[in-house]
């Protein structure tokens, strides 16, 4: 599955990318603007997940619940059992996230189209039910993170940076991977038309299943990311409807072109929420609001499909 | 027997108020196969409209006439304004996109629309009380109640009423009925269906402001209250059946009750009782409680 991996030019390209991303985000920048990158890449994690799903047609406007799922998963391994290792953390986000996913995808991979968005939708607010509502996790004013330690040292924002750039490159050669096996192949194909997968002999429903998982994974990994580097968890900024469709907002907005897309736009979005912040807090949504119906109408491919026009490594594959 | 009214009602006040604003979301739904999130701003618009027009009008007994008056202009000029403007300029160049993107405009566009309130309305609550004040409160066996908050669940009756006279019984609803059954056979039968659906989202955005403006004297009308209601709304929708009238008034008096009996007996599960609810309806019958069977296309 990984064979020649390193060799392709997405990864060599994506690897790159991260590498400069870091570089300019720890020496290079000042803080609030290497803050945008490293937010950023974390969200781009969970919007790899949403592109990944998308490209069966499947959309989910409740991926907040395994975002926030995977951050309070850290919050609450710190709380009852001290856990501040940052690999650790990552793992706990990853797997927790991961549970309820195969869990919940016995239910969802029945599902397409709206009622996929819908279920995903419910799933999500019943988890911001709960969590707003819990005393003992701090119900709306969420609960703070300490600074992650790596076998027993401190990290720092630094550390934590490096340590982001290295998961963001792990889930790029795993992403990439998936993508090019034949279940990753098959997806696509799902979406053509379900009953000629059927008849090809492979089994629809378990395919969506694992391509759910995978995609609940990394949401569960953005959010444990995300809890790292923000240092809090709260249910309004992490879990609520809203958040879930920023999410499917960045994906639209980066294009499902390429596995690097997400993170591109997910940089872009943060940076666009941070300038209309900045310039004008009194319309900074409908600076965003306005941005994505831009892209809807004049950029269908997304942000992605203007790197393509400019390529430099033009090689057309497929 | 004093819990028992209480949580009843509550329960059927906020099903009548959601029931108008999900009424609208339904109607856009079932013709249009549009899920709408800048319903909500639509409702929020309403809500500020009808809020500020009270309040220009002032604390003024001869003016009681005239609050309901500005409730429901605020509710007309909201629907005309937006709906024509984002039907007629947006959406309707959109019907051939996939339905994910058309969920994602509506949901710019009630970014836009939540943004233009600070805009215009300003960042301060407003409490356009008076309408509630004047019409007092009585006591529904042991309970005391406002009247205004009861004038909701006549006004919710009107409108479903009325929904139902001019579905069943009106030459334009039998042609909304055709469009919403097949909208290619529409066409070709001869009905003008871009009209239809113009007509229909305005109307839809009427309802939707229509519900915010009601409510308005009754609560603080500030930024951002109109978050929880979409979402709110949809529990509604989906739970009822999407695009289904009488599910739309089921799923309300479900969710408005539930609710109700939560927010008295266990606060705790107040959010999460309501989505518990929606999740199980989508697992057991996707497609709602109330809406009908539709054959699966190949």
């Amino acid at each position: 599955m990984f064979k020649g991996i390193l060799k392709e030019q997405t990864i060599q390209v994506g690897i790159g990318f991260v590498f400069i991303v870091v570089l300019l985000g720890t020496f290079i920048l000042p803080e609030w603007m290497s803050n945008n990158f490293m937010y950023g890449l974390s969200r781009g994690l969970a919007v790899l997940g949403l592109m990944i799903l998308w490209r069966t047609n499947l959309v989910s406007f409740g991926h907040a619940l395994y975002y926030g799922f995977g951050a309070y998963a850290v919050a609450i391994a710190q709380k009852y059992l001290g856990v501040t290792d940052v690999f650790l953390r990552i793992l706990i986000a990853i797997a927790a996230a991961g549970l309820l996913g195969f869990v919940l995808g016995f239910i969802l991979r029945r599902y397409r189209e709206i009622f996929f968005a819908m279920l995903s939708l419910a799933f999500s607010m019943v988890l911001y039910g709960l969590l707003a509502k819990a005393e003992f996790l701090g119900s709306t004013d969420g609960m703070s993170i300490s600074p992650s330690t790596m076998f027993g040292f401190e990290l720092g924002r630094f550390g934590l940076f490096y340590f982001i750039g290295f998961v963001v490159i792990l889930s790029l050669i795993f992403a990439h991977a998936y993508l090019r096996s034949s279940l990753g192949h098959l997806t696509t194909a799902i979406m053509d038309n379900e009953i000629r997968v059927e008849y090809l002999g492979y089994s629809v429903e378990k395919a969506i299943h694992i391509k759910y998982v995978i995609s609940a994974c990394l949401a569960g990994g953005a959010g444990g990311l995300m809890a790292a580097a923000l240092g809090q968890v709260d249910p309004d900024s992490m879990v609520l409807w809203s958040v879930s469709g920023e999410l499917v907002f960045v994906t639209i907005m980066a294009g499902l072109g390429n596995i690097l897309a997400p993170f591109v736009g997910a940089i872009f979005f943060e940076f666009i929420r941070t300038y209309a912040y900045e310039f004008a807090p009194q319309a900074w949504q409908m600076i965003i609001g306005g941005t994505l119906l831009a892209i809807i109408f004049f950029l269908p491919g997304g942000l992605w499909s203007l790197f393509q026009k400019i390529n430099p490594f033009k090689k057309e594959k497929k | 027997m004093q819990f028992l009214i209480t949580v009843l009602l509550d329960g059927l006040i906020y099903a009548s108020y959601l029931f108008i604003v999900s009424l609208g979301l339904t109607i856009t739904f079932g013709v249009m196969k549009i899920l709408n999130v800048a319903h909500g701003g639509f409702f929020a618009w309403g809500a500020y409209l009808a809020s500020i027009s009270i309040i220009y009008l002032g604390d003024n007994e001869y003016n009681s006439f005239l609050y309901y008056f500005a409730i429901f202009l605020s509710a007309i000029i909201v629907g005309l304004f937006f709906g024509y403007i984002i039907e007629k300029f947006i959406l309707r160049k959109m019907y051939n996109e996939d339905i994910h993107l058309i969920v994602l405009a509506t949901f710019g566009l009630f970014w836009i629309l939540e943004d233009l309130i600070l805009h215009v309305f300003g960042v301060d609550p407003l409490m356009p009380y008076y309408p509630a004040m004047e019409l007092g409160g009585i006591e529904v066996g042991g309970i005391f109640q406002g009247v205004y908050s009861l004038t909701l669940a006549g006004l919710a009756i009107i409108v479903a009423f009325i929904c139902w006279y001019f579905l069943k019984k009106t030459k334009y609803g039998k042609v909304l009925q055709s469009v919403i059954f097949d909208r290619e056979v529409s066409v070709s039968m001869g009905i003008n269906v871009t009209k239809v659906y113009l007509i229909t989202f305005i109307i839809g955005g009427m309802l939707g402001a229509l519900g915010g403006a009601y409510i308005a004297p009754t609560i603080s009308v500030s930024p951002g209250f109109a978050i929880d209601v979409v979402v709110m709304s949809f529990a509604v929708v989906v739970i009822g059946g999407m695009g289904s009238v009488p599910g739309a008034l089921i799923g309300s008096l479900i969710v408005g009750l539930v609710r109700a009996f939560a927010v008295h007996q266990a606060p705790i599960l107040e959010l999460f009782i309501i989505y518990a609810i929606m999740a199980i309806v989508l697992i057991i019958k996707p497609e709602g409680l109330f809406a009908p069977p539709k054959p699966r296309k190949i």
